[in-house]
């Protein structure tokens, strides 16, 4: 490590380090702090999925407050693929735009009050998860219907994410007029990019909420259309996994190259691949309809092509993040064709976990291809292989990573030491291994035709075949609960821990450019052009058949608030 | 490479403003290996797609999920022969059942299932084969197999319907002709029935 520190042109030339008020800290953490807690709470219901396929049922005794296995599973989903997410990454993005900057927000207020917004929204949609009244599953597939409160919760969630976004914006805005002729800095430019994405991808979301189930839910309508409302989910649903996983990807591209002892590799290329991102993130929606009825084959193809065409700044991302990583593990001492693998600094556990949870993804991503290979994804449509699927993304690549950035982040915000480095180790590599265990055993079992969403340990269909991958999953969810609970106490214990020297405090890693910042090209640094490409791309390949399914409407299917 | 870090000088002129990005010549061909592999995926997905059968569910009309099943085909549901060897099969996908409970096939028949639901969202999937649907109400869902292999597939529903949907399935089965089968039909309906009513 020390190679690297002491060669003064790296990272003591830079400007005079700039850093967050205690206030703003303290702003970062509470986002931290919603957003760990609903960690810990929903993966405590993960396991008991997986508990439920080996027999080892605990739903029953936890009948006083939790009513079945669907309203488990709600709360897992909710809390974990979207409250931990969206609380993770607006408190992460709240740093990079002010710690990439090097400045305040411009309007500190619109952050506050896009934050409180999120929070009334995420308390108003507990209530009803909570006392069994919104079992829809993360979801809510329309003609499921749940309390009010659940829908205008979920949107409060989603319309304080746009407000926090409106100030990530504008703070640019300041810098950029600040500092003209200078390329934005990375992190602050790409963790606005992930917003923008966001805005434009929740409008399918807000449509579904503002135009059906909350009329429908409030009695103000008969019925809603079930197919219209598909669409639109998916509108939003697909983007969503890339606003979870882009600031993945900023750490990964700029952030663990500076704290594997290297540097980002292309500065150029990794703006590409966020504005490619921009692009193609939202109109590949019907990827996720290829065995819907009511949607023509030939649109059902073009989003399978469009889909491809977003695996291609995944692979973008993995060259330049491996070159990253190459270039630090080689300045390192690292030698081989791969065994500069070992240089990395594999014994912090911050490095170690994205590192992980980069391995993972490279199998939830060749998993990807599959689901998103037009007839191909009949094999494995709605089976056990989709949670496999996405457990490697959203709950390994995405997840692993937002975990090991706490690993620095927490202590950093709260001027403490990480509470043990070896349980940090252990909870990644537990995480790492349940994990795979878990998600293996799922794919097998939906290659096998198990369905997903469903307690398998009391299904009349399930062959003796599938019954020692179910166990295989139990297995994996026990190892991710001691994970999971090793996570927690170590998140509490480092940030109630006593503060220690500031000298001693980790700082946020900023990997510099190989290549100096000012040769990347002007139009990598403009959002003009990608937002005008984004809509025209957008129109085109959703534009005729959302139309079509708008002015075909149905309201014709009664909610039913009484099927859980 | 260069590993010099200037930094940014705001008050010289405006910086150049070339295409070039400094791609550095491995990851050029990186991204032409990329793309060249979606082309070749997306080149099979196609064949297999518009060529040789293996197809999605597509538009196949609509209906209103409150009056249907009081209409012709879908009020008497099941398996009917339409030409030599050629079948359609009308199924209903409600909470939690599906009706007809058991579809028997003759070894060969090529059948065009259509599925519908009155109520929730459902899926319909035959185990080992591509059949694999979203039901949803108001929409009917379509797709064509052929049935080559003797013995009991089942039909699950694999999209989330509510308390029973874990119990909520079907079987085909396929048999070496309909004739026998009546016969077979016969000694074990006692046994289907009991076994489907678990709920």
């Amino acid at each position: 490590m020390t190679v690297i520190d002491n060669t003064p042109a790296e990272s003591d030339v830079t400007v005079v380090e700039w850093d967050l008020s205690k206030q703003e800290k303290a702003f970062v953490g509470w986002h931290l702090i919603v957003a760990i807690l609903a960690l810990t709470v929903g993966s405590l219901f993960g396991p008991m999925q997986a508990f439920q396929f080996s027999g080892a049922d605990i739903y029953p005794l936890l009948d006083p407050i939790i009513k079945s296995y669907y309203q488990g599973l709600t709360l897992h989903g909710v809390l974990n693929a979207l409250v931990w997410t969206t609380f993770f990454i607006m408190g992460f993005t709240n740093l990079t735009t002010m710690k990439g900057l090097g400045r305040s927000l411009a309007y500190p207020k619109i952050n506050l009050v896009g934050f409180w917004v999120m929070v009334v929204g995420l308390l108003m949609a507990a209530a009803p998860i909570l006392t069994n009244s919104a079992t829809v599953l993360y979801t809510f597939y329309a003609p499921l219907e749940a309390n009010w409160a659940f829908y205008l919760g979920l949107t409060l969630v989603v319309v304080g994410s746009w407000i926090e976004g409106l100030g990530f914006y504008l703070t640019l805005h300041a810098w950029r007029k600040d500092n003209r002729g200078v390329r934005s800095p990375f992190i602050a430019l790409a963790g606005v990019i992930n917003s923008a994405m966001w805005q434009i991808a929740t409008l399918g979301i807000a449509a579904l909420i503002l135009t059906m189930l909350l009329p429908r839910s409030l009695g103000l309508i008969d019925g809603t259309d079930p197919a219209l409302a598909r669409t639109y989910f998916w509108f939003t649903g697909h983007p969503l996994v890339y606003f979870w996983l882009l600031p993945a990807y900023i750490s990964w591209y700029g952030m663990l190259p500076k704290q594997a002892g290297g540097k980002l590799f292309s500065d150029s290329l990794a703006r590409l691949s966020f504005w490619m991102f921009l692009i193609v993130s939202v109109p590949v929606g019907f990827h996720h309809q290829f065995a819907d009825p009511g949607v023509p084959q030939t649109w059902k193809f073009i989003h399978a092509i469009l889909t491809y065409s977003v695996f291609f700044p995944s692979m973008l991302t993995l060259f330049t993040v491996v070159a990253s990583l190459e270039y630090a593990a080689r300045k390192r001492g690292g030698t081989g064709l791969l065994g500069w693998i070992r240089a990395l600094p594999w014994k912090d556990p911050s490095v170690a976990s994205q590192l992980l949870a980069g391995i993972l993804f490279m199998f939830g991503g060749i998993g990807g291809l599959t689901n998103a290979s037009y007839n191909i994804n009949l094999v494995i449509h709605n089976t056990a292989w989709v949670p496999g699927h996405f457990h490697l993304t959203v709950a390994s690549a995405v997840t692993m990573s937002f975990m090991g950035i706490t690993y620095w982040m927490v202590p950093y915000l709260t001027g403490t030491a990480l509470w043990s480095t070896k349980w940090a180790l252990i909870q990644a590599w537990t995480w790492f291994v349940g994990m795979i265990i878990f998600s293996n055993a799922m794919h097998v079992l939906g290659l096998l035709g198990a369905p997903r969403r469903t307690p398998l340990g009391d299904a009349l269909y399930v062959p003796e075949e599938w019954k020692g991958h179910m166990l295989r999953a139990s297995i994996g969810g026990a190892i991710l609960l001691v994970s999971v609970l090793i996570y927690a106490y170590g998140m509490v214990k480092t940030a109630t821990g006593p503060k220690i020297d500031p000298a001693l405090v980790p700082t946020v890693p900023i990997a510099e450019s190989i290549r100096d910042r000012q040769l990347t090209p002007v139009w990598l640094d403009q959002f003009k052009p990608w937002l005008i490409g984004a809509g025209l791309l957008l129109v085109i390949a959703y534009g005729p058949q959302l139309v079509d399914q708008i002015l075909n409407m149905n309201l014709n299917a009664p909610g039913f608030p009484n099927a859980y | 490479m260069t590993s010099t870090i200037d930094p940014p000088d705001a008050s010289g002129p405006p910086p150049e403003t070339k295409l070039s990005m400094g791609i550095d010549p491995v990851e050029k061909a990186w991204m032409r290996i990329s793309i060249a592999l979606l082309v070749v995926f997306a080149g099979i997905i196609t064949l297999a797609g518009f060529t040789m059968g293996f197809e999605v569910p597509g538009d196949d009309g609509e209906l209103d999920p409150q009056t249907f099943l009081t209409e012709e085909p879908w009020a008497s549901p099941g398996l009917r022969e339409i030409a030599e060897g050629e079948y359609e099969a009308y199924v209903i996908a409600r909470a939690w059942s599906f009706e007809p409970r058991e579809l028997v096939v003759p070894l060969g028949a090529k059948v065009t299932i259509y599925v519908s639901s009155p109520d929730l969202q459902h899926g319909f999937k035959i185990t080992d084969t591509n059949v694999n649907m979203m039901v949803v109400p108001g929409q009917v869902s379509t797709l064509t197999h052929t049935f080559d292999e003797l013995g009991e597939f089942p039909y699950i529903c694999n999209e989330y319907c509510g308390t029973a949907h874990a119990q909520m399935y079907g079987t085909v089965t396929v048999v070496a002709s309909l004739d026998e089968a009546e016969d077979a039909a016969a000694d074990t309906q006692a046994d289907t029935a009991s076994e489907g009513d678990g709920q």
